[in-house]
């Protein structure tokens, strides 16, 4: 047996070093892991509903990821738990810290968490989430939590991977124009607030719910937006005898997932108030979680957002790899002249643009011989 | 192809005292390491788990209760248990001269006690490594 296939075969029954290395591997970008990967089918998403959580830091994303595995726990679900924190810009080092309110699940062997480091990438995910995601969703487990690094107001590549965002804020991070602006705010499909226990929870509960409504009356184009509107439809056919097909696959979660919040007539998506510490709301919280992947599977958008993502990040990876080809000395030293051109005002900036990709598709051709 | 050394710093037992603790993870932190940490009272199966969830290169422990002479070996037990020899295991803290030759028996590589720099600790941990990394 090759060793990529005795390390997938280890993964699979369960062996958590493999499982460990194969992430390491993931990480590194080791091509000793694709035969791995392929033998584990880990290419596509699978059964797992991958929740993402997000949120400013000091939000309590940490506790409350620890909360969400114990109750997920608690319904026998299975839980993999990948955890992101940043690297240092200078140093390359990184202090990975989210297990400290984790790792008591760490002898559960229905849980597995890992760190990982941005390592130099943006938006609030490391490079190697999305395949580790699809691994660990490969391996089995229920459920697979991915807790971004503390988010600003445009890291927002989680909802590329994630069925379910759930947007954390806490009372005091500043005043109600925070939650008009655009980004971060508008991934939720659900939106809890944390440490409620403490004082202003009140109002940033209703500031959230303010923002939504607003978002629905303008009929603004968010995540819940399309949701609901597929939820709506559903309910309309549901309705019509002949259509008894469609109301079986109106499931009761998708209602709940509407009538829980709805405020006044509007349908606005979940706002749920937590005490992470103490585990307050937390259960409130994963019903609602589990009500909005029921909402994407009753109305077929779950596979319809997995395949947009899946486009996503194919093309996220290739163009990460046209960067790559740049970094060839040949390819270097051919940019720079065009920089010097541009610099000496010999040729204009786009035509230079247009010189880089001539010198892109060059190496790509000579890449294929 | 991207390589980080990885680290967990985690404190066996029941003392609160992480300041050591702290200041090592941040030390490894600015020598480019990743730093998994673990936080306070953890048991040695913790550790154990977290260490290979994590798949790190070292583990690094701190005690400051003088429960070390139990505590770290019964890491080094868990790790013979579950057949793993490629991890680089460190402690550190109040810890008397003599019991160092004891754990350094029982598979501890580098003990540090208060007062050693902590480009000691980095130099150590990059030329004792048991796997390449």
């Amino acid at each position: 047996m090759s060793d990529a296939l005795s390390l997938a075969d280890r993964a699979r029954t369960g062996d958590v070093r493999a499982r460990a290395r194969l992430i390491t591997l993931i990480e590194r970008d080791d091509p000793e892991r694709l035969g791995a990967l392929s033998a584990l089918r880990a290419s596509a998403r699978g059964s797992a509903h991958v929740v993402g959580i997000t949120g400013p830091p000091g939000a309590g994303k940490s506790t409350l990821t620890d909360k969400i595995v114990s109750e997920l726990r608690s319904r026998g679900r299975t839980v993999a738990v990948v955890a992101i924190d940043p690297s240092s810009p200078f140093t390359g080092g990184a202090l990975l810290g989210d297990r400290i309110r984790m790792n008591r699940h760490a002898t559960d062997e229905g849980v597995f968490i890992r760190s990982l480091a941005t390592r130099g990438h943006l938006g609030g995910l490391s490079r190697a989430t999305g395949e580790t995601v699809r691994l660990l969703d490969a391996l089995g487990y229920d459920d697979v939590i991915i807790e971004t690094v503390g988010v600003g107001q445009s890291e927002v590549d989680i909802v590329r991977l994630a069925d379910t965002v759930v947007l954390v804020s806490v009372p005091g991070l500043g005043d109600d124009i925070q939650a008009i602006k655009a980004g971060v705010m508008e991934i939720g499909d659900v939106f809890c607030v944390n440490k409620a226990d403490r004082d202003g929870a009140e109002r940033v509960v209703r500031e959230i719910r303010s923002m939504l409504e607003t978002a629905v009356m303008n009929g603004a184009a968010t995540r819940f937006s399309e949701l609901f509107a597929a939820l709506a439809d559903r309910k309309q056919a549901a309705r019509e005898p002949e259509n008894a097909d469609a109301r079986a696959h109106f499931s009761q979660g998708a209602a709940h997932h509407i009538a829980a919040d709805g405020h006044g007539s509007l349908e606005l998506p979940p706002v749920v108030a937590t005490v992470a510490e103490t585990g307050q709301g937390v259960r409130e919280l994963v019903d609602h979680i589990k009500a909005h992947e029921a909402g994407l599977e009753a109305t077929g958008l779950l596979a319809k957002q997995r395949r947009a993502n899946l486009a996503w990040e194919l093309g996220t990876e290739a163009a990460g790899r046209l960067v790559g080809l740049l970094e060839h000395e040949e390819r270097r030293e051919e940019v720079a002249a065009l920089a010097d051109a541009v610099l000496a005002r010999c040729m204009d900036f786009h035509d230079a643009v247009a010189g880089v990709e001539r010198s892109l598709a060059e190496a790509i051709r000579s890449k294929g011989s | 192809m991207e390589r980080k050394i990885r680290v967990l710093v985690a404190k066996p037992g029941l003392d609160g005292h992480d300041r050591g603790a702290k200041v090592i993870a941040r030390a490894l932190r600015d020598a480019g390491m990743e730093v998994v940490y673990t936080g306070l009272r953890q048991t040695p199966e913790q550790i154990v788990a977290a260490a290979l969830q994590e798949d790190v290169d070292v583990i690094a422990m701190s005690i400051l209760s003088g429960a070390h002479n139990h505590l770290f070996p019964r890491v080094m037990d868990i790790l013979r248990e579950r057949n793993v020899q490629d991890i680089l295991v460190i402690g550190g803290g109040v810890i008397p001269d003599d019991d160092i030759p004891a754990l350094k028996a029982a598979g501890i590589a580098g003990v540090f006690t208060p007062g050693t720099p902590t480009s000691a600790t980095i130099d150590f941990i990059k030329n004792n490594l048991k796997r390449s990394v």
